[in-house]
């Protein structure tokens, strides 16, 4: 088999006016590589090709891309997931400011994330030991708690590239969950006041390309039902 | 030269992982004027790939359990080289930091009584070692670090900590006296270098398994911490001890949890053999991880290793039931999938011995404030500087971790140190400011690559390094292959000052963090080497084929390696602790 051919996005805002798609060839000695290896073979040729990575096992959330034309995370994504009659096409994720090639600026992002104050809040005195917690209570959590902040969510939402300001966009909104879903969290009152508004949350419309795209195989949506049916029992 | 702009803080925590996070969060507290600089968001530290979760006796699996009987599992791991006040105080303290990370919300897994779910892990007993395994290991399924460290971030979220995420430190900047008195840093979104001034410099920058060839470390464990302060001239402890994880997904080098063998998974040769019945009775798969590594290397040498070429053997978990496996296992059926392509419900994951932690690292009191000794080996605290978490060696784990301790370390004396700083801040902390010339000096390392014209290439120095440690230093070492092993790095030394840095540019330049990278990979690759070559026994982790036998008479002893001179010196191992009776070296069975 020839080489793999890869098409990928640069930028560098000092020496580029524009951004523009760069062709590398790969010599993949036919191994069914993860995306990332195939990003480090293409900085061994040019090393000034920008890339966010650290643990390379999808546990960090930094390497989230998009891979012929879906989100994911680069290093577990195995190129006989991706690649179409040999070719890959690696942009940065979709809708956040690029700082350079595939390295987005994550501003917008978090700030939603932190917007919806993604910390256990109880204004009960804590106990000498844990707070208890059932089996059942915490299994409330699963799904909810494994976010590992990637952005691919996100990002592949069109409710979030119109009002990234203003809707918390999936990631947010599954961690906002998280909280409201905790047995030990008191708060729920002023977290649901917080999202109230029309953009918070209402601005999903049930696309699922959060759904589709998760590399964690979390459901956002089913997240921002449940909150949108606690907004509307709190309402009557 | 120095035009260059200053930051000021009350205290600088370098390294936004478990360790450095919970010092950040004491202090900002405490209302400090803290910052944590960290050269990636913070999520994303190596701290988020702990799986198998925190040991510590919160009594919750065992209503008896004990934190003396954590205490003596602990030393008896560290092979009678931990400072057995510090493991003390890590076990005693523990309960109480497990509890704050509780109510902080980390979103531990539960019992039918709403307790924290403990599961078994390896070297954990009852009643000294004299009442069976214990369960001991607080877990969130097998998602513990990731839990722990979002938990982290999101309370120090909540406590308005200032972050400096992708800030790349560079060197320790030290005053005329040889205090520490902050350190150069990178912007790596804008190339813009700093001058960060401060009183207390923490260096919680983790571990450096990148030093080898194949590793369970992300790819940012480059040791910056050690590097820096090796490059300042100060010693480091043990590091020689180097911890290869049992189970390293064979090839991938992923983690695969110890708790999958607490849960009831076992190690099977190509003969379907529970080889582990064989060297550790007792524990079998449960022993020490030093002790189980050795024993798969061994199967593997005398031909009974599995696959083609008969170089790794089997975890098998199938037995376990998907239930369990869903419940418990998750994170690691999902990586098995990925890296293996086996369903661990179905199939054995091949494993290998991969090399997983440093024990070793900068000295360090209880209260994370760092250690250097005189000529007539005298101990002496260094002004200013700090360490916690995996960079620091107080020393807990001595010559071999247990499993389910790097956390608890993380949080207790990320704590510790945290607490000391803010009472230090209060007495008031004065030192001379860094003359121009203490700032070029902390300087010069990144001026050489930025003007660097020509050389080898980057990439392939780093490939090179990990070869030689992976050849000369892995699990079974021997003084004719370590001595080759101590030229090479030499010679590799000359060739990274010399190296070439292609992109100059300072727009998130990602190959000068990897230059800057290189040199605190070699400061921790030939600290290792020569540490390995002098220290002539074996213990815990460090295993000679030419002195098979511990040797308490001359190496009951903690190594300090000293960068200016390369030497390696001993220092005295902690057999005083407070409140229980010393621990005395025993012979260390499983």
């Amino acid at each position: 088999m020839s080489n793999l051919q890869v098409s990928v996005y640069r930028y560098n805002p000092e020496t580029d006016s524009a951004p523009y798609m760069q062709e590398f060839q790969v010599d993949t000695k036919g191994r069914d590589l993860m995306v990332l290896d195939v990003l480090h073979l293409m900085k061994e040729q040019d090393s000034g090709l920008a890339y966010r990575r650290s643990c390379r096992e999808g546990v960090c959330g930094s390497d989230g891309m998009n891979m012929n034309g879906k989100n994911g995370l680069a290093c577990i994504t195995p190129l006989s997931d991706v690649v179409k009659n040999n070719k890959l096409i690696l942009r940065p994720l979709p809708g956040l400011p690029v700082i350079r090639d595939m390295v987005v600026d994550m501003g917008l992002f978090y700030k939603q994330y932190e917007r919806i104050q993604p910390y256990l809040q109880n204004d009960t005195p804590a106990p000498a030991i844990e707070r208890l917690q059932s089996p059942e209570e915490r299994d409330k959590l699963d799904g909810l708690y494994e976010c590992i902040l990637c952005a691919c969510c996100s990002t592949s939402c069109p409710s979030f590239w119109w009002n990234p300001d203003k809707f918390v966009g999936p990631a947010g909104l599954l961690q906002s969950y998280r909280f409201l879903a905790d047995s030990r969290d008191t708060a729920t009152r002023e977290r649901l006041t917080s999202l109230e508004d029309p953009f918070s949350v209402f601005r999903c419309r049930g696309i699922m390309n959060c759904v589709a795209v998760c590399p964690k195989g979390l459901n956002p949506t089913r997240a921002i039902g449940k909150i949108r049916e606690m907004l509307l029992a709190d309402a009557t | 030269m120095s035009n260059l702009r200053s930051l000021t803080f009350d205290a600088i925590i370098v390294g936004g992982g478990g360790s450095g996070l919970r010092a950040a969060l004491e202090l900002a507290k405490s209302g400090k004027k803290t910052a944590v600089l960290s050269k990636v968001f913070p999520t994303r530290s190596h701290t988020v790939s702990a799986q198998g979760g925190i040991t510590c006796a919160i009594a919750s699996s065992d209503p008896n359990d004990d934190w003396r009987w954590h205490m003596y599992d602990t030393v008896k791991g560290g092979d009678y080289i931990a400072d057995q006040d510090a493991a003390e105080y890590m076990c005693s303290e523990g309960p109480k930091a497990v509890f704050e990370l509780e109510h902080m919300g980390l979103p531990f897994s539960r019992f039918d009584n709403g307790r924290i779910y403990q599961r078994p892990f390896g070297g954990q007993s009852k009643n000294f070692g004299e009442g069976g395994q214990a369960a001991r290991t607080c877990a969130a399924a097998d998602r513990t670090g990731h839990a722990l460290l979002h938990t982290l971030y999101q309370n120090n979220l909540k406590n308005n900590t200032t972050f400096l995420n992708e800030w790349y430190a560079v060197d320790l900047v030290k005053n005329a006296n040889g205090d520490v008195v902050g350190c150069i840093a990178m912007c790596i979104e804008t190339g813009e270098v700093v001058h960060v001034k401060s009183k207390a410099t923490v260096l919680a920058t983790g571990g450096a398994g990148r030093i080898y060839a194949s590793t369970t470390n992300a790819l940012i464990n480059t040791g910056d911490g050690i590097g820096m302060a090796l490059r300042a001239g100060f010693p480091m402890q043990d590091m020689e001890m180097w911890q290869f994880h049992p189970t390293g997904i064979y090839g991938a080098g992923t983690l695969v949890t110890e708790g999958c063998r607490g849960e009831g998974g076992y190690l099977i040769n190509k003969d379907g053999e529970r080889f582990m019945e064989r060297y550790a009775p007792n524990a079998k798969d449960l022993a020490g991880r030093d002790v189980v590594a050795r024993s798969m290397v061994m199967e593997i040498l005398e031909g009974r290793g599995c696959g083609e070429k008969g170089d790794h053997v089997f975890l098998k978990l199938d037995h376990l039931g998907e239930e369990v496996l869903g419940k418990r296992l998750p994170g690691i059926v999902e990586l098995s999938k990925t890296f293996a392509h086996v369903d661990p419900a179905k199939d054995p994951i091949p494993v290998v011995p991969t090399c997983h932690y440093m024990m070793g690292g900068i000295p360090t009191n209880i209260h994370g404030q760092a250690i250097t000794q005189d000529e007539n080996g005298k101990d002496h605290i260094v002004n200013g500087l700090f360490a916690c978490g995996e960079a620091a060696c107080v020393s807990v784990h001595g010559a071999n971790r247990l499993g389910g301790n790097s956390l608890l370390d993380l949080v207790v004396f990320g704590r510790a140190a945290g607490m000391f700083i803010e009472g230090a801040l209060n007495e008031g902390i004065e030192y001379l400011d860094a003359s121009e010339s203490d700032i070029d000096s902390a300087m010069k390392r990144i001026t050489r690559w930025n003007e660097s014209e020509g050389g080898e290439s980057i990439p392939e120095l780093k490939a090179e390094l990990q070869d030689i440690m992976q050849t000369s230093f892995g699990v079974f070492r021997e003084e004719k292959n370590m001595q080759e092993g101590v030229k090479k790095l030499e010679a590799l030394r000359g060739r990274i000052a010399n190296a070439h840095l292609p992109d100059k540019s300072n727009a998130f330049n990602t190959a000068r963090v990897e230059a800057l990278e290189l040199d605190n990979l070699m400061e921790v690759a030939e600290a290792t080497a020569i540490a390995a070559l002098e220290r002539k026994e074996s213990r815990g982790a460090h295993s000679r084929y030419d002195y098979p036998d511990r040797d308490d008479v001359n190496w009951l002893k903690h190594s300090l390696y000293f960068p200016a001179t390369k030497e390696l010196k001993q220092r005295d191992v902690n057999f005083k602790p407070k409140t229980v009776d010393t621990f005395e070296p025993k012979v260390r069975t499983y």
